[in-house]
């Protein structure tokens, strides 16, 4: 008998019980994708016998891991694909995918002449022609740069009095926070500070994921090592990572080791999403929020993919829930479609919109006041689709915080209780 | 019923499939009589090694000659059922590095080419290798699909005109006083029982030629030597792995298709027990333990089955193991022998020399025959051989071939171009473990005497991936009882098959193996309610 017969190849653990096939958003609207248990612990068996055997039509999975949260046995199985991808692969990323998967060189790129390129990005012709040149689909909508990033913000009006606080984080902010949606980090430093924690910015780059889905394995394994370097030293002077969208955080701790192979476990256990984190301070006791009294929403909860994989949603919902005047309604558990660059693609843009049917519908009916959702893909995807505003949590609750009561409540003794509980929860 | 044929050939194991090739391929009119189905025996029971003859180099260096001869001939006219994954002879720091001098200079005079390499390259060349290894020696070895060349083998006998009946048993032989003029025939499948004639009759019997030389009233005397084997649910090397010492028990790990297997064993049994083989306890443990010295990896891989088979030695000595008789090919012409005419025996050899023992009892029925026909199995491929590789074949008939496509070139070769799926349905997978479409799944239970589904997974490799018939049995049996148009039969048929499939499991029935024969019971006693049902 075998003593230790956990298999050290993780994909044996599958019995083919299929379900994670069952919850795949892409099998269900392209037969041309084989599916997660085909593509996934199947495949594997073929690959080993011989590279040949490796589907190209891997390429359509999203990557949501939506088998992966459904797979009883504990089977990594978009990990499995994603790996398959990265040995196998022959089909080498174009200039549209290297496009689209470098959000920080285009955002760069892209802020001083900001107003310009929203205009032409907006332009029906120049859609025509990126669909037609490029493969990117002439319906999708892009998201606007903004003249002004997240970090200059920062440094201009909120870095200085940053040292001034007893407690002190490290942040991550992203990308789409510094080209698109500085508002989201402006939030974040709002609340950080009302409750008495100072905000420090790291070197950070890119943290890879749209490298990963278009296949540049070396440039995502390269930020990779940047970013875990950076973040040891953080972690050195006692500083946790906290982050504001779903994907790079989830990226950060768990795709750089099973995927890009970086490993990041003196760092792992640190890099956290703002909601967990505050949550975990409120649960414990060691900090106050307080909430405007006449703040009053009808909000949406959708929860992001990478969100269902962490599992940390019901931070976000118990967050949001702690505001007096919001009524919450947590959408049903699918994917948008969205899936970071995935449906920017000419060849899955329809795929995309039939995946996310099913939220955009239920979105429609519900008729919120707003959207709320960790993710700034499913954003945009929601956005255009259902022509609802979606806001990070983050932002709703620094709308609906009541500033100088918080701060007021945290500088008060009583708020120093209670030691650190927080460990006791972990992803 | 009276019918008459040139040649019978009794046992449709890789010698018999062979020798009926051979003999249809010189164009005498064969009848080939197998008991249960093709590839029961030995055939399906050893490890699929593609011998290099290095094993037996420096015990036996006949059969290592013929070993590599053989090797070099079906790596051309087998090309689908065979993989050229070459292969290593380790030396661990408990063998004696002194016997890997003997062991090259042993194979070098038998022609086959092993050169030592370091250590360190052995380790790049199979990353899985014991990495304690301190001598490695490369060879010409590979492994070859058994039940595909048996397979193959009849296919083409047909295509040539043999008759062949499977589940047919021989239950006399109809002699002229010193001379047999044929045999009486029961089909298990009707119950009637035929009479065939031919001048000369073949006994090809494997270990149950022991058994028939009797009923023709000669004495053959068999040695059985039970062999257990391990296989493992992937392929942990491609590279097959040899000990560099004198054979012994679990020192050779094969990479065959998708899986590995492990073995093997060797211990003499009662004759009476052939019929009935299963590892035992003790034969899993040993191979688990010596099988790690070769590929630490094992030790923590899931197990898919174990089985056992015996090997047709032929006695020569007191040799209590079996394991220093020769492997050698035995011919007997019992005319000569022992004074039946019209008779002839083939045995001793083994699966990597069947063509040679095919070739060598076809010589011997045209020579009873007074017929002047060459031997051309050398250099005739297979039916699905036609030369080029894996992926040329594919290509040439699908431009951008699927991954189902290309598993079924794997199986089938060049054949797969009658197989391509006309439809959605067709190209749909009945296997997914293995991917085995619809129409690769019907062609066999068309055309090549499948009678079941045990028959049609030897056919077809349905059934022998992870899940051992979790989910592909069920729609097998639909296609058997679409062919068939018998829902009872097909029904009962399921039964037997994932009984069969567990009885392959019990010897390993721990971690997920357990969990997941635990997960098939679930689906066809309480999903598909066929509990006690059928």
């Amino acid at each position: 008998m075998q003593e230790k017969n956990l298999s050290s190849n993780n994909f044996e653990q599958c019995i083919k019980c299929t379900i994670c096939t069952a919850y795949c958003p892409v099998v269900a609207v392209n037969p041309a994708y084989p599916g997660p248990k085909q593509g996934g612990p199947d495949g594997e068996r073929l690959r080993l016998k011989n590279k040949y055997f490796f589907d190209e039509n891997l390429k359509y999975c999203m990557n949501c891991k939506r088998c992966e949260v459904a797979c009883p046995s504990g089977v990594k199985i978009a990990d499995l694909i994603h790996s398959a991808r990265r040995r196998y692969s022959v089909e080498t990323p174009g200039l549209r995918d290297r496009v689209l998967a470098g959000t920080d060189f285009m955002g760069k790129a892209a802020r001083p002449v900001a107003p310009l390129v929203n205009a032409v990005m907006s332009s029906k012709v120049v859609k025509d022609v990126l669909d037609v040149m490029m493969d990117i689909d002439r319906n999708r909508k892009f998201p606007k740069y903004k003249a002004k990033g997240f970090v200059s913000w920062f440094r201009k009006n909120a870095q200085a009095k940053q040292e001034g606080y007893s407690r002190q984080v490290a942040f991550f902010h992203g990308c789409s926070t510094e080209f698109q949606h500085p508002e989201v980090g402006q939030a974040f430093v709002k609340v950080m500070n009302a409750v008495g924690i100072g905000v420090q910015l790291l070197d950070e780059k890119c943290c890879g994921v749209a490298m990963v889905s278009n296949g540049l394995w070396a440039g995502a394994a390269r930020h990779a090592r940047h970013n875990v370097s950076v973040f040891k030293e953080a972690v050195a002077k006692g500083l946790p990572i906290v982050g504001v969208s779903s994907t790079c955080i989830f990226t950060m701790r768990d795709e750089y080791p099973d995927i890009l192979e970086v490993d990041n476990s003196e760092v792992r256990d640190s890099i956290t999403l703002v909601e967990r984190y505050l949550f975990e301070l409120v649960d414990s006791g060691q900090v106050k929020l307080v909430f405007k009294k006449d703040y009053r929403a009808r909000i949406a909860y959708h929860i992001p993919c990478h969100m269902e994989k962490l599992g940390w949603s019901l931070f976000t919902k118990a967050l949001v829930q702690m505001i007096p005047g919001v009524s919450l309604t947590v959408l049903d558990s699918s994917c948008c479609g969205m899936a970071g660059t995935y449906g920017f693609k000419k060849e899955n843009y329809k795929y995309s919109q039939a995946i996310g049917e099913h939220l955009f519908g239920q979105i429609k009916a519900l008729s919120p006041d707003f959207v709320c959702c960790e993710c700034e893909t499913c954003k945009w995807q929601i956005e255009m689709s259902t022509g609802r505003t979606v806001l990070n949590p983050i932002v709703i609750l620094a709308d609906a915080l009541d500033v100088d009561a918080t701060i007021a409540a945290n500088a008060a003794p009583a708020a120093a209780a209670a030691p650190a509980a927080a460990d006791a929860i972990d992803g | 019923m009276r019918a008459e044929f040139d040649v019978i050939i009794i046992g449709g194991g890789i010698t018999g499939a062979g020798t009926a090739r051979d003999c249809a391929l010189r164009g005498l009119r064969v009848l080939l009589v197998e008991r249960h189905d093709i590839a029961t025996g030995a055939t399906g029971r050893n490890h699929g090694l593609l011998h290099s003859g290095a094993r037996y180099a420096v015990t036996d260096r006949e059969s290592a000659a013929e070993c590599i001869k053989e090797n070099m001939i079906l790596k051309n006219i087998a090309r689908h059922c065979v993989d050229d994954t070459s292969g290593l002879f380790i030396t661990l720091p408990e063998d004696d590095l002194d016997y890997q001098a003997v062991f090259v200079k042993s194979c070098l005079a038998a022609g086959i080419k092993a050169e030592v390499i370091d250590p360190k390259e052995a380790i790049r060349m199979e990353p899985s290798v014991n990495p304690s290894l301190i001598g490695a020696v490369k060879v010409p070895d590979g492994s070859v699909d058994p039940f595909r060349l048996c397979a193959s083998n009849v296919l083409d006998a047909k295509l040539h005109g043999a008759k062949v009946l499977v589940y047919s048993e021989v239950t006399e032989f109809i002699k002229d006083g010193d001379t047999v003029r044929g045999v009486k025939v029961l089909d298990h499948r009707t119950g009637e029982v035929s009479e065939y004639y031919a001048p000369v009759t073949v006994n090809a019997g494997g270990i149950w030629g022991h058994r028939l030389a009797g009923m023709a009233g000669v004495n053959v005397g068999m040695f059985p030597a039970k062999g257990s084997l391990l296989i493992f649910a992937h392929r942990v090397n491609n590279v097959v792995i040899n000990r560099c010492r004198k054979p012994a028990n679990a020192d050779i790990l094969v990479p065959g298709d998708t899986v590995c297997i492990i073995g093997t064993t060797s211990t003499r049994v009662p004759y009476e027990e052939c019929d009935n083989m299963a590892a035992t306890p003790a034969e899993v443990d040993l191979l688990l333990t010596e099988g790690a010295k070769l590929a630490p990896g094992l030790a923590h891989t899931r197990i898919l089955r174990a089985y056992a088979g015996v090997r047709p030695l032929v006695s020569a000595d007191n040799d209590p193991s079996g394991r220093n008789i020769s492997r050698g090919i035995v011919l007997l012409d019992h005319e000569e022998r022992d004074g039946v005419k019209g008779f002839i025996t083939i045995t001793g050899g083994k699966l990597m020399t069947y063509r040679l023992m095919a070739q060598m009892a076809s010589d011997a029925v045209c020579r009873k025959l007074r017929i002047n026909a060459d031997c051309i199995t050398a250099r005739t491929p297979l039916p699905g051989s036609r030369p080029g590789g894996l992926e040329k074949v594919a290509r040439k008939i699908w431009e951008v071939p699927t991954t189902v496509q290309k598993a079924v070139v794997g199986r089938v070769g060049t054949r797969a171009a009658t197989l391509s799926p006309e439809d959605d349905y067709a190209g749909s997978l009945v296997c997914e473990c293995e991917e085995v479409p619809v129409s690769e799944v019907d062609a066999a239970i068309e055309r090549m005497d499948v009678h079941n589904l045990v028959d049609l997974r030897r056919r077809t490799r349905v059934g022998m991936g992870t899940c051992q018939g979790e989910l592909c049995a069920c729609r097998a049996a639909g296609r058997m009882a679409q062919a068939s148009g018998c829902t009872a039969k097909a029904r009962a048929d399921l039964k037997s098959f994932i009984n069969e499939r567990w009885k392959g499991m019990y010897p390993v029935g721990w971690g997920d193996t357990l969990r997941e024969s635990a997960y098939t019971q679930w689906v066809y006693s309480e999903v598909l309610g066929l509990n006690g049902k059928i």
